[in-house]
């Protein structure tokens, strides 16, 4: 339950709203391509959220097969109630597909149809590259685990036989469909997280994006990548030889768009005239624990080590460190640099730095140790642990503990300068991209005019403006612009 | 200066060398005893993993933390960074060396997992012939270790137990004398073969000390081979998530020398089969006995297995 709840209620959905509200923005629209979509997209996941947190109060509580719901454990409701967790949790798995499938066709249209005149392709921002190449993944991965909830649905409901084994079914085939979304699903939350990488660095140290069209073309790439890794998480499960081993190259191959971005983020920093406010101190933060996480995940993806590692608490400290360590500080990375343009005011920094220190060292206690338990051999989703993993779980306490106190800060931050903080003007961080060129924050159709691109992303340091003349909105961001 | 500043960067990049060497040596002690001939296979190709991840994570690190000492800008300084839009000389490098880094890697994983030659499941056929292994030993530089499994693997006739797992307790059952048990004793060098199978939902084989897995799934007998390579008590645990009382199932694995096995063998099966201890079925138990049931409703434990021999309490063996 921690897991679906944190991440078909919590990640997806600040992702999703970052983009919906920076995709129009950036590429100079008024609004999604279908608004009304839009809104029913949005509404599914308040009936989401109620039925995941309803779970808890049907007798006998909430589903207890954790987010994968793997078949047979998943299909052994000991209540023996028709209305029992397992089943409002995949009623709320597959009306969150749907709602993702609306969004992803939304979001897919929208930035193929929608983009200001002189906006092509290689004028695009970076963010709007991975919110496209994530959401196409959306829209290939996700009928795949919409229609694997759909059909567990059934077997646990009217009792078909689709993988329940003491009907004939096949419960690996389960896993089939659950991991051919799943897994790319980490990739649709980190590319836009990515993406957020690409527009921060850039104007925190005033340098253009480093290899700007290779980090957009590899974000596609990436896309292209996942949709054949997802055996991966089922090496030590019902697979044969020779799919460990194809699924084995696939999954490494994924590091190599990835490692372009990290050195192309890198270099944007070198050299520059770096500015360590805290949306930058979040995406270098991030960048770290992504190189981290990465290293780990080439690791899992061998198949001798994974054959060890695998579905132990080393998969665990992994995933967090992809999730938490990179995803959760890149948001925030994002939260912070594009707070002034959604609040008009800027957030107190020394509050942000005191988030970004709390939040890094939590991660690292946190998740750290329990990459060692994992080495030993300690398994995951246990209830009880024996006593020689107990050091590094006391660790992993502490440092979720942490990470608790780490977002009241945050928190603190948000409210007290929404309301209280000093105003920001339109454009504080002098940053350059059609969303500063509109007020802050903007009004409710984004431009008064839609503005005509006429030069690449990131002219930082070189004297091109942005767009047509006739198009900017007010003389000071003309002048941010010359810059 | 330009020169200068390549061979700066050689003789750090000759620092982190040597010591990312020194952390991949380390590796080897991250883990529990090596009780396999796979086990050292996995170290091994592990400390390779280790020894480059370190490299990559701080050769990233590095000129981050380095940027954000020297290129900072001053407090009233408002200019803008140099335009540099990129380097196609640079970004052809670094997309070629990750493809040959993950090329290379993905060989040496291959070539480990053809030495482990673990019978996946899928090949569900019994082969009552000795493991075919010779991809592994054409190797020029025949080492030690290698060596020493070679020897293990080559000598070894293998030794057949049937393994059921179930909600929540390990049985295994030697048809060699048709002795059943709860814990799992093995000959040292010997092949094992193991046949996997479960009574319900899926569980997973796994004994850290062996870093072997493999999930077991209901309807199907897969097919599992190693070599034990070092006496002592191991634990063996559920990697599956299989319910409730998951964490509790677990179980000792004996590797004991081969007279030793023989014997043990020969005693157990002079023993009626009784009741064997279960912890899943205690905990579940106690709770039951209590006057309010906290909780939420659990599937109930399958019956204590009835074996030949049990050892008497809980599993006992040492942190491995």
């Amino acid at each position: 339950m921690h897991g679906s709840i944190m991440l078909f209620l919590w990640t997806f959905p600040v992702l999703v709203g970052l983009g919906n509200y920076l995709v129009p923005l950036m590429i100079g629209a008024r609004d999604m391509a279908f608004p009304r979509l839009n809104a029913v997209s949005f509404w599914m996941i308040p009936i989401v959220g109620i039925l995941m947190i309803a779970s808890f109060f049907v007798p006998g509580g909430p589903s207890q097969s954790g987010w994968w719901a793997y078949p047979p454990v998943s299909l052994q409701n000991p209540t023996g109630n028709l209305i029992n967790g397992q089943f409002l949790w995949l009623l709320a798995v597959a009306i969150s597909g749907v709602s993702s499938i609306m969004g992803a066709v939304n979001f897919v249209t929208t930035i193929f149809r929608m983009r200001a005149p002189g906006m092509t392709w290689f004028r695009t921002p970076a963010f709007v590259w991975s919110v496209l190449a994530a959401q196409l993944i959306q829209l290939y991965g996700l009928p795949a685990l919409t229609a694997g909830a759909v059909m567990l649905l059934l077997d646990l409901t009217v009792g078909t036989s689709f993988f329940a084994p003491e009907r004939g079914g096949n419960p690996i085939l389960y896993q089939h469909f659950f991991w051919f979304y799943s897994h790319p699903a980490v990739y649709v939350m980190v590319l836009p997280v990515f993406g957020i990488f690409s527009e921060v660095l850039p104007v925190h140290a005033r340098k253009p994006l480093f290899g700007y069209r290779v980090i957009a073309v590899s974000s596609v790439l990436i896309t292209g990548i996942s949709a054949l890794v997802w055996v991966h998480h089922m090496f030590a499960s019902a697979t044969p030889g020779w799919m460990r081993m194809l699924f084995m190259v696939t999954t490494m191959l994924v590091g190599v768009p990835t490692g372009i971005k990290v050195f192309g983020w890198v270099a944007t920093i070198w050299g520059g005239k770096i500015r360590l406010t805290t949306p930058m101190l979040f995406a270098l933060g991030a960048i770290v624990n992504f190189v981290f996480a990465g290293v780990t995940g080439i690791m899992l993806g061998s198949v001798p080590l994974d054959i060890h590692v695998n579905n132990t608490y080393f998969v665990v400290g992994h995933f967090h460190y992809v999730i938490y360590g990179t995803i959760v500080l890149g948001i925030y990375a994002g939260l912070y640099h594009w707070f002034p343009k959604i609040t008009g005011r800027l957030y107190y920094e020394g509050l942000g730095k005191l988030h970004f220190v709390l939040t890094f060292l939590g991660t690292a206690l946190c998740f750290v140790p329990m990459h060692a338990a994992g080495l030993m051999g300690m398994p995951r989703r246990v209830a009880s642990y024996d006593p020689e993993f107990a050091l590094w779980n006391v660790m992993a306490s502490l440092g979720g503990f942490l990470l608790g106190m780490s977002t009241l800060p945050f928190i603190l931050n948000v409210v007290s300068s929404w309301i209280l903080g000093e105003k920001s003007g339109d454009n504080p961080w002098r940053a350059i991209g059609l969303e500063w060129l509109t007020s802050s924050p903007p009004p409710v159709e984004n431009f008064e005019e839609i503005p005509t691109v006429i030069s690449p992303p990131y002219g930082y340091g070189s004297n091109e403006p942005l767009v047509a003349a006739h198009a900017t909105a007010s003389p000071t961001n003309s002048e941010s612009l010359i810059e | 200066m330009k020169l200068r500043a390549i061979v700066t960067l050689a003789v750090l990049a000759v620092l982190l060398g040597f010591f990312s060497l020194w952390v991949a040596q380390q590796s080897y002690s991250w883990m529990p005893p090596e009780a396999a001939a796979e086990a050292k296979l996995f170290d091994d190709l592990f400390s390779i993993f280790v020894g480059l991840g370190t490299f990559v994570l701080l050769g990233v690190t590095i000129p981050i933390l380095y940027s954000l000492l020297f290129h900072r800008a001053g407090k009233y300084d408002s200019s803008d960074g140099p335009p540099i839009e990129g380097n196609t000389t640079l970004e052809v490098i670094w997309t070629i060396v990750p493809i040959l880094l993950v090329l290379g890697l993905s060989t040496a994983s291959y070539r480990t997992y053809q030495k482990m030659a673990i019978r996946g499941p899928m090949e569900l056929v019994h082969l009552h012939m000795p493991q075919m292994v010779e991809p592994a030993y054409a190797e020029p530089f025949d080492d030690s270790p290698q060596r020493e499994i070679r020897t293990a693997l080559e000598t070894a006739p293998i030794e057949e137990i049937d393994v059921t797992a179930k909600q929540w307790a390990w049985v295994f059952h030697y048809p060699d004398g048709d002795v059943t048990s709860t814990e799992l004793h093995l000959p040292v060098d010997r092949r094992i073969r193991l046949s996997l199978r479960s009574e319900d939902v899926l569980h997973g084989f796994y004994v850290p000390a062996f870093r072997l897995k493999q999930d077991i799934v209901p309807n199907h007998t897969i097919d599992f081979e190693f070599t034990p390579i070092r006496t002592g008590t191991y634990r063996l645990r559920d990697s599956m998530f299989s319910g409730t009382y998951f964490a509790a199932n677990q179980a000792d694995v004996v590797v004991q020398p081969v007279e030793d096995y023989r014997q043990w063998l020969a005693d157990a099966a002079t023993q009626p089969p009784t009741p064997a201890y279960n912890r899943a079925a205690e905990e579940y138990d106690r709770l039951s006995e209590q006057a309010v049931v906290r909780g939420w409703k659990s599937v109930s434990p399958a019956p204590a297995p009835m074996v030949n021999y049990a050892p008497k309490q809980k599993p006992s063996s040492p942190p491995a």
